[in-house]
């Protein structure tokens, strides 16, 4: 039965994000995760306070409910399909121990930063609020995300892409070699 | 009808991600580590089979059902937008170690913690609509 739990390799799990886009465009639409995001906030009223949010929001019903499943789809993933454990390179394990993040190979996200009990130390409310702010500030400012970017605009071959796909990993260099080591020295 | 294919096009996006450890922080860290070809070969698969895929499409001007066009507009021109919107994102995807798609699927799988993550990032959406136009874009 351990073939039910194992991760998925990367020449399975790309072909199917592959496979995922080009459902979508066949749909007539396109993949971008981020989206939702603005559509939210739309939902919510915020286009009292921004014309960037006045828009028809139910055009964009569809990614809400692709949004929907896989909310449904990381339930069903994490309770039937996996132990919820993930194993990284021995050395990058060894680094995480100089920083305190003993939980790889025993956890999916590490429980260091992402448990309940984590939330007692204010340093982790700040890593999870700025890192969820960049990210959806960033995905705006930039006009898409890894989903929007790197894998639909890239595979049409948009120079816009590339740029912002570099941005992205400036942006996670700089975070993991220089930040991180301030943050948990 | 549609609606079950779009939620059945996520859950299964939804169970890709989680089982390819893509919404994994500890993958996301990895990576930035290079320590690991694995996020690599999961981007750069998708990546080679998507230009393919999107070549044949163009080639032979294939039409979405219904006989609609695709959806491949060419992206708006600038640097700067794409440059620092960038850079701000990467900031934060390895902050938080998830990008928009593997939050709310980390949300299903029941990551309390995430919920603040996916605030942030409303948040950081919302505040991008009201300054957007102080922006170089």
């Amino acid at each position: 039965m351990n073939w039910i739990y194992d991760p998925w390799p990367w020449y399975v799990a790309g072909p199917l994000i592959a496979l995922t886009m080009f459902i979508l465009l066949f749909a007539g639409k396109q993949f971008g995760m981020s989206s939702n995001l603005r559509t939210l906030c739309s939902v919510s009223g915020a286009g009292k306070a921004s014309v960037f949010f006045k828009f028809n929001w139910k055009k964009e019903r569809w990614n809400l409910t692709v949004m929907l499943g896989a909310v449904i789809g990381g339930f069903i993933a994490s309770h039937f399909m996996s132990n919820n454990t993930v194993e990284i390179a021995a050395d990058v394990a060894a680094t995480l121990q100089e920083y305190g993040i003993k939980s790889a190979g025993t956890a999916y996200l590490p429980s260091e930063i992402f448990s309940l009990e984590a939330l007692n130390n204010p340093t982790n409310w700040l890593i999870l609020i700025v890192g969820g702010f960049l990210v959806g500030f960033g995905a705006r400012y930039a006009g898409g995300c890894t989903s929007g970017h790197a894998i639909s605009g890239l595979s049409n071959l948009q120079l816009p892409s590339l740029i912002a796909v570099i941005g992205f990993f400036t942006g996670g260099l700089i975070m993991i070699h220089l930040i991180y080591p301030l943050i948990f020295a | 009808m549609k609606t079950i294919s779009y939620l059945l096009i996520g859950t299964f996006f939804g169970i890709l991600m989680y089982k390819s450890e893509a919404a994994s922080w500890f993958r996301i860290f990895e990576m930035f580590q290079f320590g690991s070809f694995h996020m690599y070969g999961i981007i750069g698969s998708a990546l080679v089979l998507g230009i393919i895929g999107i070549q044949i499409i163009k080639r032979f001007d294939l039409k979405a059902v219904g006989g609609k066009d695709m959806h491949l507009k060419p992206k708006n021109k600038s640097v700067a937008r794409y440059a620092i919107g960038g850079i701000l994102f990467g900031l934060g995807w390895a902050l938080a170690g998830a990008c928009p798609g593997p939050m709310y699927v980390l949300a299903g799988a029941g990551y309390v913690s995430i919920l603040i993550v996916l605030f942030g990032a409303l948040l950081g959406t919302f505040i991008y609509g009201i300054v957007k136009h102080k922006l170089p874009h």
